[in-house]
């Protein structure tokens, strides 16, 4: 493989426009964005992952893939032809970088949640509107019971959600033992803040204790924790 | 629960997930689908209740549907073991690999165990003689309505991949095949329709039948409601054979 050169932020337009043909392309118009900027460039280690879920729309997660060198760029171009490797919804077998093959809405968390059990630092990202899936909910009551290592889930809320989630949508993952916060989609800064794993210096994940469920509520709640982003534009 | 295994091995772990069949195939099948079969990621599931193992418990505890629905998913291997000891055996054996396994558990169980792979010829008939194929726990009622008969018997405990070859070389010069399975009727008839695509042959499909029974009571009920029964199959067997 050639030199790996990445790109910055400021690149991020001019990626987008080849994956999508648009002429111009402002940063705001795509809501995961800048936190997948966030999180490529800030925050995810070598031995971190991190599982898209929402998995249609991934014109900005190949943009930043391409921005860090994990996709060349020169494939862009060819999104969602017959022999390319980026299509419309993310095939781990053939994409590089891809951790999990999604697009069918929620499955991700489930998945994430299995990973992180095993040690994993996991971060997962989910739509509001993704989380009307059932098993979404499966998994948030599951992870807050059996509390998995260290998991993050990441939510794009933009106000997409079928009926809405009165009260908030990170109340409902408080009520499972979660720790939830609300950030800006667009301050990086804040949303920095808001993913790194050592949030609030509890302790990091154990070898001995990752596997073996907890019954005591919410004292596991240290490390997983649920991020929502308001981001007013679709994605 | 499919996608935490998922997630499971993803980082290398070999996931075992067990439920009743309903809830383990039927309601997930589409994390079947994505999480472990699109994702290529293994796991073991290994399903209890079969096609009526809990009849009292009706309709919702039943899955007559469970290998045709795992079937159509590409890279699995079914195992249906006809006993306890073959039982044993397959899951050992499913624990090392990196694959997609069902394995199907059932009340239900033959005699004696079988020994051998997934296809073992148990009699052969004379040249021309019609082959009956039983699957998992209907060997022992097979064996009981083949009894005097000019048949060959084979016995599978692994239904996919399919034992194509198997299944042409025992028939051998002959145009009959039973296929009795103890599932939904025919579920494997595609599998010999591939398997002798060039011979012109006659099958005859003996299973769970496709339509609610709605009655409660005993495994051994259903069985004989299906025809699954010792009896059942001998009558099959007269009218197609005749």
């Amino acid at each position: 493989m050639a030199t790996v050169t990445t790109l910055d932020y400021d690149d991020l337009p001019a990626l987008l426009t080849r994956l999508t043909g648009d002429e111009k392309h402002d940063t705001s118009s795509l809501s995961t964005l800048d936190v997948l900027w966030v999180l490529y460039d800030r925050i995810l280690g070598d031995d971190d992952r991190f599982q898209l879920s929402k998995g249609h729309g991934p014109a900005a997660f190949y943009a930043v893939l391409a921005a860090k060198g994990i996709v060349p760029v020169g494939e862009l171009d060819s999104f969602g032809s017959f022999d390319s490797r980026l299509g419309y919804h993310p095939d781990r077998m053939r994409a590089p970088g891809v951790e999990i093959s999604s697009g069918s809405l929620g499955h991700g968390l489930g998945m994430a949640v299995g990973a992180a059990l095993t040690g994993r630092r996991v971060w997962c990202l989910v739509g509001d509107g993704e989380l009307d899936e059932g098993s979404n909910w499966e998994a948030v009551q599951y992870a807050g019971r059996v509390g998995p290592g260290s998991l993050t889930a990441i939510v794009v809320d933009n106000d997409s959600s079928q009926y809405g989630w009165p009260e908030g949508i990170e109340r409902r993952f408080m009520l499972e033992g979660w720790i939830a916060l609300r950030v800006d989609g667009r301050d990086h800064e804040a949303l920095e803040a808001a993913l790194r794993p050592d949030l609030e210096g509890k302790s990091r994940r154990t070898s001995g204790s990752r596997s073996s469920p907890r019954r005591s509520g919410p004292t596991r709640s240290a490390s997983i924790r649920a991020t929502s982003m308001s981001a007013s534009a679709n994605s | 629960m499919i996608g935490v295994a998922a997630g499971l091995a993803l980082e290398g772990y070999r996931p075992i997930a067990h439920s009743y069949a309903p809830f383990l195939v039927e309601r997930p099948w589409e994390f079947l689908k994505l999480d472990l079969g699109h994702n290529d990621l293994g796991a073991v599931l290994v399903s209890t209740g079969a096609s009526y193992d809990a009849a009292r418990s009706g309709r919702t505890h039943q899955a007559p549907e469970d290998v045709t629905l795992v079937a159509a998913l590409p890279g699995w291997t079914i195992h249906v073991p006809g006993h306890p000891e073959e039982l044993e055996r397959l899951f050992r054996r499913s624990l090392s690999g990196h694959d997609r396994v069902y394995i199907r558990m059932s009340e239900e169980e033959n005699h004696a165990r079988v020994d051998g792979g997934g296809f073992t010829v148990l009699r052969r008939g004379s040249t021309g003689a019609p082959l009956v194929v039983a699957v998992g726990p209907t060997l022992t009622p097979v064996l009981e309505a083949t009894a005097g008969r000019d048949v060959g018997v084979a016995y599978l405990a692994t239904v996919r991949p399919f034992p194509h070859d198997g299944v042409r070389d025992a028939l051998a010069a002959g145009t009959d095949v039973v296929l009795v399975e103890p599932y939904l009727a025919g579920t494997s008839a595609a599998e010999i329709a591939v398997a002798l695509r060039d011979r012109p042959h006659r099958l005859l499909t003996l299973g769970v039948e496709n339509a609610e029974l709605r009655r409660y009571g005993t495994g051994a009920e259903h069985r004989t409601a299906h025809g699954l029964d010792a009896a059942g199959i001998a009558g099959s067997l007269d009218e197609f054979l005749a």
